[in-house]
């Protein structure tokens, strides 16, 4: 995956850069607004992801201006400003994720994967998630593993399904709460552990292998562990 | 009326006094009462003109009906006894004191009779009413005198003049003039009078107002605008003024508790990560241990993270700046929403979540806010709801209307709250249990207060007999925009007190 840091203070983007390439991606880094237009509007890139205050030109303006030439390359925001209102701000003007700082960089990650992957992918969504013997059917809403059905309850459905789009990707608890339930505050409790243990009871007990990850330090994941 | 306050005495801060005079040519009073001045005056002046041009009218008028029946008269004799006979009259006429003029001639204008000695030339050429300049004698030629006249033809072209001076009505002008002058002159200095005054009654209290803005501004946080009690405009000012004052003694102390509170609870975890890093580097001899030792560390950078956005939440919410992001929400979605969010945990806890959820329940406001305001409320309902006697363990959510609010309710059978501590836990950092043995940091339930105030409500805690009923009331949705500065305190309810209780973020 081939990403731009739009970041202006040179210790965080060197940190950033660094972070990516251990996790085996591209980084490109540009120090201000301006540079980072140009070297987006090249395109090549797979994600963005840019700071909100910076010189010369500022993110959202950053964002808006590619918008408006057609160049749908998903960006995600980084912001010290972190209100309610920041957030609707920053997708309004054409940002597809919002994180504010201080991030840990697992959760930066995470958000950045499931962003190229939307990119990578944009033809209609399947009907049926398959995992291994796992199987969501959205329509019929009817989980399968194996040849048992398996009952879940409405939210559950919607759990297993986000999980199951991203599979093979880190799924934090923030990115489960926003998706799920769409709520964008820190619940801090383990209350979306509680959920997934829930889920994982139904998915996994009795089977060899799970199905349901848990990503020490990040979050979930969904991915066949043959 | 503050002139003579005691905290203008020695203020730095005031400005060298300008001579008075100058300073009330630039008041509103004074400019008013000008304006005022200028309009009374053009309106006397008008009521007067039209006094004046009504009078003479009047007299015209007079003087005509009295030069015309006199014509009418004369003709008449002249009718009956020929010319000799109306020059006999006329002579005799003419002689009598204040007689009117009179002047007979022949047709080619040679004076037959009268008691007119010089006339404009052509006067007597034209027929009917003209006003005129005139001598009765030959001394008078010099102060000519003026007079309505007219001109009668006369059988085989004799002509008969008949005119009254209108002396009189000139008088009369000269009168009106002088009056109108007079007053004009006295309005002028009345007003400039009068409104010396008034702007000098007005000067005198904004200057108070003044003087005390600038002890406040110079520091003086509890200065506050005098009110005279008449309820008069600058009183309603004052009123407005002092009540912003409050509000913003207010803020300046919540913000100074705030940042005492910050420095003390921030201080602490700083403190503590400080340490473990520096333990660390000291003592650790293993990989693993050092490893353990960050991941210890960034608990601890991410509970101060979370200390901090809590604190800047608080913050936003008490000055009220996040109106752009208020919908119409259906409140009984967002409540069932996290009363299912929370049921595992409260599983978990060996608690029964059950709702009581009116359908439909519409209000203003912001979806994040209260859905994290309620996420508080579960949260700490299953920390501190274990039910310390017989009592179920089951934790309530309840949202119904009540009248034109809304009622969202989380009860426990816990400890409680003591009525004592109700209003302090709604404060920042403020937490009950001594021993700290529960995650938190005691900015739960100030958040939710924020944002219930924020939508223009009320946060109660109440006796839930046993346990504690934290009660968030709502303005139901209406058609207009929420008040957001709404300075209500959510107060604590003056049900029985209770034992120890807790809260946490």
């Amino acid at each position: 995956m081939r990403l731009l840091i739009v970041e202006d203070d040179a210790e965080a983007a060197a940190y950033l850069v660094k972070a990516f390439r251990e996790a085996g991606h591209v980084a490109d880094h540009a120090a201000d607004g301006l540079e980072g237009y140009g070297m987006a509007e090249g395109g090549g890139y797979d994600v963005l992801v840019v700071d909100r205050m910076l010189p010369r030109l500022d993110g959202l303006s950053l964002i808006r201006s590619l918008r408006e030439q057609n160049d749908t390359t998903p960006a995600l925001i980084l912001s010290a400003l972190a209100q309610v209102d920041d957030r609707v701000k920053g997708l309004r003007a054409g940002g597809d994720d919002y994180l504010p700082k201080p991030y840990a960089f697992s959760e930066l990650l995470a958000r950045v994967e499931v962003l190229s992957r939307r990119r990578g992918a944009p033809a209609a969504e399947p009907i049926v998630y398959r995992v291994g013997d796992l199987q969501l059917d959205r329509l019929a809403h009817r989980v399968t593993r194996g040849e048992d059905e398996i009952v879940l309850q409405p939210r559950e459905f919607r759990l297993l399904e986000y999980l199951m789009k991203h599979a093979g990707q880190v799924v934090t608890r923030t990115m489960l709460l926003e998706n799920v339930w769409d709520y964008h505050f820190d619940p801090q409790t383990n209350v979306i552990d509680v959920h997934v243990s829930r889920l994982r009871g139904k998915i996994d007990k009795g089977f060899d292998k799970p199905m349901i990850h848990t990503i020490r330090g990040a979050g979930y994941m969904v991915r066949d562990a043959s | 009326m503050t002139q003579a306050d005691d905290t203008r005495a020695g203020t730095p801060a005031a400005q060298p006094r300008q001579s008075l005079l100058p300073n009330l040519f630039r008041t509103t009073a004074f400019k008013l009462t000008a304006v005022y001045l200028l309009v009374f005056t053009l309106f006397a002046g008008v009521v007067l003109g039209y006094v004046a041009w009504n009078a003479k009218r009047l007299l015209d008028d007079q003087i005509r009906s009295t030069i015309d029946a006199e014509i009418r008269g004369l003709a008449e004799q002249q009718r009956l006894g020929g010319i000799r006979r109306l020059v006999n009259i006329i002579e005799r006429r003419s002689r009598a004191p204040g007689a009117s003029l009179y002047l007979v001639t022949t047709p080619v204008g040679e004076r037959i009779v009268g008691n007119i000695e010089a006339l404009p030339p052509g006067a007597l050429d034209r027929p009917g009413e003209s006003e005129i300049d005139y001598a009765r004698s030959s001394e008078a030629l010099d102060t000519p005198g003026r007079a309505i006249v007219r001109v009668f033809m006369l059988p085989a072209g004799f002509r008969l003049l008949v005119g009254r001076d209108v002396e009189e009505r000139e008088r009369l002008g000269v009168v009106i003039r002088r009056a109108a002058a007079w007053s004009l002159v006295l309005v002028f200095v009345l007003g400039c009078v009068a409104s010396w005054f008034v702007a000098r009654r007005v000067l005198k209290r904004v200057d108070g107002m003044t003087d005390t803005a600038r002890t406040i501004m110079a520091g003086d946080l509890k200065g506050r605008l005098a009110i005279s009690g008449t309820g008069d405009e600058l009183d309603r000012l004052a009123l407005a003024l002092n009540a912003m004052l409050d509000r913003i003694g207010e803020l300046m102390a919540g913000m100074q508790q705030v940042s005492d509170n910050v420095a003390h609870d921030l201080k602490t975890p700083l403190t503590r990560l400080r340490n473990r890093a520096e333990e660390a580097l000291r003592t650790a001899t293993s990989p693993e241990e050092l490893r353990a030792a960050l991941d210890g560390s960034i608990d601890e950078a991410d509970n101060l993270i979370r200390v901090f956005n809590a604190l800047l939440m608080i913050a936003r919410l008490e000055t009220g700046r996040i109106q752009d992001s208020m919908d119409e929400l259906d409140l009984s979605e967002i409540v069932s929403g996290m009363a299912e969010l929370y049921e595992p945990l409260a599983e978990e806890a060996g608690l029964e979540l059950v709702t009581e959820i009116a359908p439909g329940l519409r209000i203003a406001g912001n979806r994040e806010l209260i859905g994290q305001a309620l996420a508080n409320l579960i949260d700490n309902a299953l920390k501190y709801g274990q039910p310390i006697v017989e009592a179920p363990a089951l934790v309530r959510v309840a949202a119904v209307q009540v009248g034109s609010a809304v009622e969202l309710a989380v009860s426990d059978h816990g400890p409680g709250i003591p009525e004592a501590d109700r209003g302090r836990v709604l404060e920042r950092f403020v937490r009950l249990d001594q021993s700290r043995s529960k995650p938190g940091f005691g900015l739960g339930l100030s958040l939710a207060s924020g944002v219930v105030r924020l939508h223009g409500g009320q946060l109660r805690l109440e006796d839930n007999a046993p346990g504690l009923r934290v009660v968030m009331a709502l303005p139901l949705a209406q058609r207009k925009p929420v008040d957001m500065a709404q300075p209500e305190a959510a107060r604590p309810s003056t049900a029985a007190p209770n034992p120890a209780g807790l809260q946490s973020v």
